[in-house]
């Protein structure tokens, strides 16, 4: 099966929607959403849960005030300032690495799971798709984006399907880089602008150290022809293949609004973009395999 | 006062820069400023404020080494990893950088002081000055996973005279939580569609549980339907600004250049989102504060 992922590293760039368009073109496919932090593939398409189960992805350092004998080794091990002066713990500054359970000389400390979000696989309108959600002010993404990771692939095997289509996060940081990892080909989302092609280079740079195929499209490209050239002329410069550009087209935004997908919309000359794009991404994709 | 102000979003790309940049620099005019570019995976302010940079900073996180001939292979070290970071193939240890949070708990287990530790560079901070404006920002060196040494680090530089402008990365994770623990109050960016209104929520949660108010401005204006709208009305979220979608604006936005240095009309604008913004974080229950700045 081919993983495809698709990321921009500057966010807003379009990735979500053109994921959704994909799911719609494409056949055999399943969908994961591994931007836990902010998952937003299921509002395009009328989910219907198939099975969900709590993440206890992190943990927390707890004291028994009881057994404590107050002697602050732990603060001075924690590296995460996690330990306050009156030795109370940070939640949020608590990474659970244990280092304070281990120093303390009288095991008043103890590590306990954390309910950190919930991840779940759905029916949808556009294949089955494996989605999470991370709890408010809870930390380790990357762990649960490979949990999600995982349904998915369990989905695929079920399904017989042939590829699977991946919604990044943001970023080049840790949710990132676990959803990079043993994806074959990444589809790199950018818009013509100074702040797209700067976090384009770095999320380039990313998928270049995990050995992908990379691939560019530019969105909303109309919005500065001179940006648009400046992006056109860094990819000619690292080989980085253009699927397509993309119009911004106000339509996109209200077919979205309405929860459906600009190449649903015969009208729009966006969703032909992305037709075009995704023709062309298929095209290559057969030949690198052959 | 000096106000901590951390501009945040749950989905990326709804303008936080956008706003840092322009309440940076109306209000550099009339008392010190500090910008703060907390996306450290993806820092984008300096394409707008060209800060002259006169510091530099590595950050690094401990990395352990294992010496092959004290190591007895007993996998002390393994066991006691909570990230998963150490594995046992035969009895070799192997240390995975990335995985690594650095908090040394190997080396305080192993029995036979087989483990030292080395720094590892996880990106810079760099220090400087737009004009008037302090300016910090930091790189996360690609590859790297961790981004909160590095926010926290930034952060470290936060003085008592300034106002402080903190650039959030987008999501609602540990680079996020980083970024708001300590200010005084949260403006969250949105767009008026349903992935602005899903991310914003998630985005109000965090706030939340840091006990943070928060107040919202939405970018791109009419372009989509008025269901923020209703969710700020429903929460008691007021919304203290609006910028309309306008080719204009993005235009200026995609050369890198500051609204209010080509349209200096917004100047007022952001001044008075910025007295919203104080009498909020002051006065939490203050009703005045929830309304627009028009």
């Amino acid at each position: 099966m081919n993983r495809v992922l698709f990321l921009s590293g500057k966010g807003g760039t379009g990735k979500t929607t053109l994921v959704g368009a994909f799911a719609v073109l494409s056949e055999d496919r399943v969908l994961g959403d591994c931007d836990v932090d902010a998952a937003n593939l299921h509002l395009l398409l009328d989910p219907e849960v198939i099975e969900d189960g709590s993440y206890q992805g992190s943990q927390e350092a707890v004291r028994a005030d009881e057994r404590c004998a107050w002697c602050g080794r732990c603060r001075t091990v924690c590296r995460f300032d996690a330990i306050r002066e009156d030795l109370s713990i940070d939640p949020f500054l608590c990474e659970g690495c244990g280092a304070c359970v281990t120093a303390c000389p009288v095991d008043a400390l103890r590590l306990e799971p954390r309910d950190s979000g919930r991840w779940y696989t759905a029916r949808t309108r556009l294949g089955s798709l494996a989605s999470a959600e991370l709890f408010p002010g809870e930390e380790t993404s990357g762990k649960l984006v490979s949990v999600v990771k995982g349904k998915v692939d369990e989905l695929a095997d079920t399904e017989g399907a042939r590829v699977a289509l991946l919604d990044g996060a943001p970023g080049i940081g840790c949710p990132v880089i676990a959803s990079v990892s043993g994806v074959q080909a990444v589809v790199l989302v950018t818009e013509p602008s100074r702040s797209g092609l700067h976090d384009l280079e770095r999320a380039f740079g990313l998928v270049r150290h995990f050995g992908a195929r990379a691939y560019l499209v530019i969105n909303k490209a109309d919005l500065s022809d001179a940006l648009t050239r400046r992006i056109e002329a860094f990819a000619a410069a690292e080989r980085l293949p253009i699927l397509g550009r993309i119009p911004y087209d106000e339509r996109v935004v209200a077919r979205m609004v309405s929860g459906r997908n600009a190449v649903e919309d015969d009208e729009s000359e966006a969703g032909r973009a992305i037709r075009g794009v995704f023709e062309e991404f298929c095209d290559r994709e057969r030949r690198a395999e052959d | 006062m000096s106000l901590r102000i951390a501009v945040a979003s749950g989905k990326g790309g709804t303008g936080k820069t956008t706003v840092a940049v322009n309440l940076a620099l109306s209000l550099a005019e009339e008392h010190p400023v500090g910008l703060i570019d907390c996306d450290v995976e993806e820092p984008n302010a300096h394409l707008f404020l060209s800060p002259e940079i006169e510091d530099q900073e590595a950050i690094y996180k401990q990395l352990p080494v294992v010496d092959s001939v004290r190591c007895t292979g007993c996998g002390a070290c393994v066991t006691s990893c909570q990230f998963g970071a150490l594995a046992r193939v035969g009895n070799r240890i192997l240390v995975f950088d990335t995985l690594c949070h650095g908090c040394g708990r190997c080396r305080m287990v192993c029995p036979s002081g087989a483990i030292d530790e080395v720094r590892h560079e996880l990106g810079v901070i760099e220090i400087g000055r737009a004009g008037t404006i302090a300016f910090a920002q930091g790189r996360l060196r690609v590859g790297e996973a961790m981004a909160t040494p590095l926010i926290r680090a930034l952060k470290r530089r936060i003085s008592e005279e300034r106002t402080w402008l903190l650039d959030a990365p987008p999501g609602t994770g540990c680079p996020t939580i980083a970024t708001m623990d300590g200010a005084d109050v949260v403006l969250l960016i949105t767009e008026p569609t349903p992935f602005g209104l899903h991310d914003l929520r998630a985005a109000v949660g965090v706030a939340r549980v840091l006990g943070l108010p928060v107040a919202v401005t939405i970018n791109r204006d009419g372009v989509g339907d008025t269901a923020v709208d209703r969710y700020c009305r429903e929460e008691g979220i007021p919304i203290l600004l609006r910028i309309p979608f306008d080719r204009e604006i993005a235009s200026l936005y995609a050369e890198g250049i500051p609204l209010v240095r080509r349209r200096p009309d917004w100047k007022a604008t952001f001044v008075e989102l910025h007295r919203r913004l104080e009498w909020l974080a002051t006065v939490p229950a203050s009703g005045a504060a929830g309304r627009e700045v028009s």
